[in-house]
């Protein structure tokens, strides 16, 4: 690990002053930072500790939706009696990612600022990877790439974001609240939040330079049954394969309300808006379901190992509509 | 303004940081390199070495200690974030005149081999067994917003997967936290 300074933030606009200087970074829950400062991969010359920000609230909005802090831990987030009742997709995300452990230190601003588990970002380091080290290639491409995007990856990077509870709150239409350098705040759509990898793999979100997560405004949730599932190489403790978010309504035996977020799948959480056009004012049937993830993985594409992720996420889909069309 | 830790640069660059740990109930003021993760500090400086390095990366969960209650790994976070905090670790829990009810579990439901993971897997079934009492769900619970949580074996495991045990004593890891969670006497 590189030398760095070290500062702790007492409050957000000092912060961001902080982190202003040339080789800062925030530091909060430090689950995948330091994971990547041990590598060499993120060199940092200073730290701006911001792990005892008041950023720890989750507060009642009144339109019904919920404000949540970005220095609430994954655990406490998963935990809250609200979250579980009216945003059980978002609870049923945390619980499916890392171990009790982690969700106890990472943050909800950091879990969305996760970098890719791509090995050859990761480990293989002597290979090529453009998220790296821009220009040198992408190894993975041609290498392996079992765990690789299937949707929206560009001929630079095939690398998929590796966050459940960003899925969760894409199917929820969150809204990221941001803090900049010059101390205004403006609020982003998730959606808008994670840019696809494109000629710029090595730039992942559209945080301005200095910018932190200062919340997370949950609308109110849809209507319907809400459901998370993640398909993964172990029971537990493993990054997606796949994921599915799922909030489906069903009214007399047809859908009236249809959300679909995949995980696992691409550059950021991936949204799709085939899916749910294909199942809004459909009867809730497996012939609709089918022909949802049809939609779904209609541009999708293997790269050798990762072929067969097109046809588990249509299944995947499929399963997790039929459980939430069932329950409704 | 920012933090109240002192710091210095020491010839080649370094910086170091001047803290103060509270670890097991005791004050240690020690100077480290800032880039000295809680693990380190523990093994290396204070040779607390109860709390052991696995991977480094956690992965593995041996690192496992309780801060202000709750189960982080040790080797994920740096010493200079945790002035201010209550540190337990293995140390901490029990001596060998008077076990903590989960070391004494272990041992009677031979809940180890080889007992390289063991002191990780007893602070995190601790902190796991506090996240239960405090009704938090997870991934093995049918309906999350359930406030009450019945402590499957399927719940144990689920929650204890940050913990490997490469010598695979699960089964007796299990019994040893259900005895426990049950108040059974042994």
């Amino acid at each position: 690990m590189r030398p760095f300074t070290y500062e702790r933030a007492t409050d957000t606009q000092t912060a961001v002053t902080s982190v202003s200087r040339a080789g800062a970074k925030f530091i909060s829950g430090g689950t995948n930072l330091l994971d990547l400062m041990k590598l060499e991969i993120e060199r940092p010359t200073h730290l701006v500790d911001i792990s005892r920000l008041p950023l720890k609230g989750i507060d009642d909005l009144s339109d019904g939706g919920l404000r949540i802090g970005a220095q609430v831990a994954n655990s406490d987030l998963a935990a809250e009696a609200r979250v579980r009742s009216r945003y059980p997709v978002l609870s049923e995300a945390l619980l499916a990612g890392a171990s009790g452990q982690l969700r106890n230190m990472a943050s909800v601003g950091g879990n969305l600022l996760q970098r890719t588990r791509c090995p050859y970002f990761y480990y293989e380091t002597a290979d090529g990877c453009n998220k790296r080290d821009p220009g040198s290639g992408c190894a993975a491409i041609g290498g392996f790439n079992r765990t690789h995007a299937i949707l929206g990856a560009s001929g630079a990077c095939i690398a998929t974001h590796p966050s459940d509870m960003a899925v969760a709150m894409t199917a929820l239409d969150a809204q990221i609240e941001l803090l900049g350098a010059d101390h205004t705040t403006r609020r982003i759509a998730i959606g808008d939040f994670h840019r696809l990898p494109g000629d710029t793999p090595q730039i992942e979100t559209v945080l301005r330079s200095g910018e932190m997560i200062t919340a997370v405004i949950l609308p109110p949730p849809p209507p319907g049954q809400q459901r998370y599932r993640k398909v993964r190489d172990r029971a537990s403790y493993a990054f997606a394969l796949v994921s599915v978010a799922a909030i489906v309504a069903v009214e007399q035996g047809t859908i009236t309300t249809a959300r679909v977020a995949f995980g696992g799948v691409a550059h950021k959480p991936w949204r799709s808006v085939e899916a749910e056009a294909a199942l809004t004012g459909r009867p809730a049937t497996m012939a609709t379901f089918r022909a949802a993830a049809e939609a779904a993985m209609a541009n999708a594409v293997g790269r050798g190992h990762n072929d067969f992720k097109i046809e588990l996420a249509k299944r995947t889909l499929c399963r997790t509509l039929a459980q939430t069309a069932q329950a409704e | 303004m920012g933090t109240s830790i002192t710091a210095e640069t020491k010839a080649g660059g370094v910086h170091t940081a001047e803290l103060a740990l509270t670890i097991n109930g005791r004050v240690q003021r020690l100077e480290l390199d800032t880039r000295t993760s809680l693990l380190d500090a523990l093994r290396e400086h204070l040779h607390l070495t109860g709390t052991k390095k696995g991977c480094d990366h956690g992965q593995c969960g041996a690192c496992t200690v309780l801060i202000n209650g709750r189960r982080v790994n040790s080797c994920l976070t740096l010493a200079v974030m945790h002035q201010d905090d209550e540190i337990v670790t293995i140390e901490g829990l029990g001596s060998l005149d008077a076990l903590h009810p989960m070391q004494a579990a272990f041992i009677a439901r031979d809940g180890f081999q080889c007992g390289y993971c063991t002191p990780g897997q007893i602070c995190s079934a601790v902190g796991m067994l506090a996240e239960v009492a405090a009704g938090w769900p997870s991934h093995a619970t049918e309906d999350v917003a359930s406030p009450r949580i019945a402590l499957t074996d399927a719940e144990i495991r689920e929650r204890m997967s940050g913990n490997i045990c490469r010598c695979a004593a699960y089964p007796n890891i299990v019994d040893a936290i259900r005895d426990v969670a049950e108040g059974a006497p042994r």
